[in-house]
């Protein structure tokens, strides 16, 4: 059975896009799509990684990425952040919170999956 | 002696520290050594070319040498000794504390210096959030849809079979999401367009804020309603109010309200009654027979200038969302989201027809202390088996002209959660930012 991935993203199209490419690629991809509850999925679901948008309904992807990183289950747990934001602060931030990769949309499916591959050490 | 006094005596311990020999300097700056012994035991006066050759010579600014570095800490104390909470004799003699308590006064310095970069931090956050949530939804938009698009086609122009049912969902997703991107790219030109517009409504993107900034052109005065002059008429002949039918129909029921004001206190009258009995709203509301919400829209409507300073008016119907916002500097009134809950406006509302007074006090370095007025009222005539609705209406009174008026000590109140800096504060909803790490 192939890496669980956990994809939080509110955006359905790009749900349905990324989910068809990493499964192509024999991952297992899960889905949520609410920030304040994304915590919850994440423990319940237990993947190997998380693909974390920025900006989510209810709750920031900073503020879950924070939580991850102060509980000792999740510390390493590799996040790769996805925003619309491409400035130099955003980044910062998402390096400071403790993203493991961040990534700036609009990105290509070949990013999407190398990225993946690479924080799962395939 | 003053400190400007004690120049030479700093000039001396400086060249000292250096290691440089009297003879030298005096040669390099061309004066001579007996002259520049005498400056240094302060007995000749130095100031102006000789002052700033010396302190280059020296490696030091010249105010170093006059005011010694204990000068920019008396000015840094003298600075902070201006703020609305100064307000006691003895801060008046920064240098006798300098003296006295240097340690706590270097705090106390620093702390200033400190207050000033957080309410900069806190100014320059305002003003992101007040002009660019639009811009940045608007942004934020158009770059998901690309995402799903350029994701999605890239899925199928790649290699490798593709379900035909999976091809129709991500056709359709593509349609989809190009119609999607049509018409957030063109709203996205239109912000832009609009902000690129000289003495238009920049960015305006709601009908109460085409209203309110219409008014503030006419600084919140019709004077053609004064004249007798009807709505329509007002509205017909006033090419300004370019906005939306919405705006349009907005002020409409703005002007028809005024117009009923204006007729109840004309405006002759009011100046004479305020010349009477100040800005009184209890005593003007008993003059002229008028509820208090009529008074607080009426000063508030008052052309200003010639003495007359600006007054302030909010207005919010039950949800506690801002139906009117006339401005005063000093009391920040949000545009996106929820006001302070702690405003008068929202404590008359939850006590219908209990007339509220309440001296109040924002944060922040330009902030300043107001008399505020406020009554909740109901917007429609009492019936059975029908929803009550309520307005609540808060008259902002600058502190000038309400000196005398009774109110209590200020309140500490803010302009709305996200961006006011005040701490444990029970009203609070949500986190400031200026917290969250920016």
């Amino acid at each position: 059975m192939g890496k669980r991935v956990l994809l939080i993203e509110d955006e359905p199209n790009i749900i349905e896009a990324i989910r068809f490419v990493l499964s192509r690629a024999g991952y297992v991809v899960d889905t949520h799509s609410d920030g304040s509850t994304a915590l919850a999925a994440i423990r319940a679901k237990k993947p190997d990684m998380v693909i974390l948008d920025v900006m989510l309904p209810n709750r920031s992807g900073y503020d879950i990425l924070r939580d991850l990183r102060a509980e000792a289950a999740t510390v390493a747990l590799p996040v790769l952040m996805l925003t619309a934001r491409g400035q130099k602060k955003d980044r910062e931030m998402a390096e400071r919170y403790g993203a493991s990769r961040y990534m700036t949309k609009p990105f290509s499916n070949a990013e999407m999956i190398g990225t993946v591959t690479e924080l799962l050490g395939q | 002696m003053a400190k400007s006094g004690l120049t030479g005596s700093r000039i001396r311990e400086r060249r000292m520290q250096l290691g440089l020999r009297q003879s030298v300097l005096a040669r390099t700056v061309g004066i001579s050594a007996s002259y520049l012994n005498l400056i240094e035991h302060n007995r000749r006066r130095i100031a102006g070319k000789l002052l700033l050759s010396i302190g280059r010579e020296l490696g030091v600014e010249a105010n170093v040498l006059t005011d010694g570095a204990e000068g920019a800490l008396i000015e840094a104390l003298r600075d902070a000794a201006v703020g609305p909470d100064a307000r006691t004799e003895d801060l008046a003699r920064p240098e006798d504390f300098a003296g006295r308590f240097p340690g706590w006064a270097a705090l106390l310095a620093a702390q200033h210096r400190r207050i000033l970069a957080l309410e900069h931090t806190a100014e320059a956050l305002t003003d992101r959030l007040t002009h660019d949530p639009q811009l940045a939804a608007s942004m934020h938009e158009v770059l998901s849809v690309v995402t799903a698009i350029r994701s999605t086609a890239g899925i199928l122009a790649g290699p490798g079979e593709i379900d035909p049912e999976w091809q129709k969902r991500f056709h359709r997703n593509l349609y989809e999401d190009s119609r999607r991107l049509a018409e957030s790219s063109q709203a996205l030109v239109e912000y832009l367009d609009s902000a690129g517009d000289e003495g238009g409504d920049a960015g305006l993107t709601l009908p109460q804020e085409e209203l309110e900034s219409w008014l503030e052109r006419r600084g919140y005065h019709v004077t053609e309603l004064e004249q007798g002059d009807g709505p329509e008429a007002v509205l017909a002949s006033d090419a300004d109010l370019r906005g939306s039918p919405a705006a349009r129909s907005m002020a409409l029921g703005y002007l028809a309200k005024y117009a009923g004001d204006a007729e109840a206190m004309p405006l002759a009258a009011v100046r004479a009654a305020v010349a009477e009995v100040g800005y009184d709203p209890a005593r003007l509301a008993t003059l002229f027979g008028c509820d208090l919400a009529t008074v607080f829209r009426r000063l508030a409507s008052l052309p200003q200038g010639a003495g007359a300073p600006r007054i302030g008016l909010v207005a919010c119907d039950s949800s506690g969302t801002l139906t009117f916002r006339k401005p005063v500097e000093g009391f920040a009134l949000p545009r996106f989201g929820a006001a302070c809950p702690l405003w008068p406006l929202y404590q008359a509302l939850v006590r219908p027809m209990t007339p509220v007074r309440a001296r109040v006090e924002q944060a922040g370095r330009d902030a300043a202390a107001f008399l505020t007025f406020a009554i909740s009222q109901p917007a429609t005539p009492p019936g059975f088996d029908l929803p009550q609705v309520f307005h609540a209406t808060m008259l902002i009174l600058p502190e000038e002209l309400a000196a005398d008026e009774p109110g209590g000590r200020s309140l500490p109140i803010g302009s709305s959660c996200r961006i006011c800096p005040r701490a444990h504060c029970a009203a609070r909803r949500e986190p400031s930012i200026l917290t969250d790490g920016f």
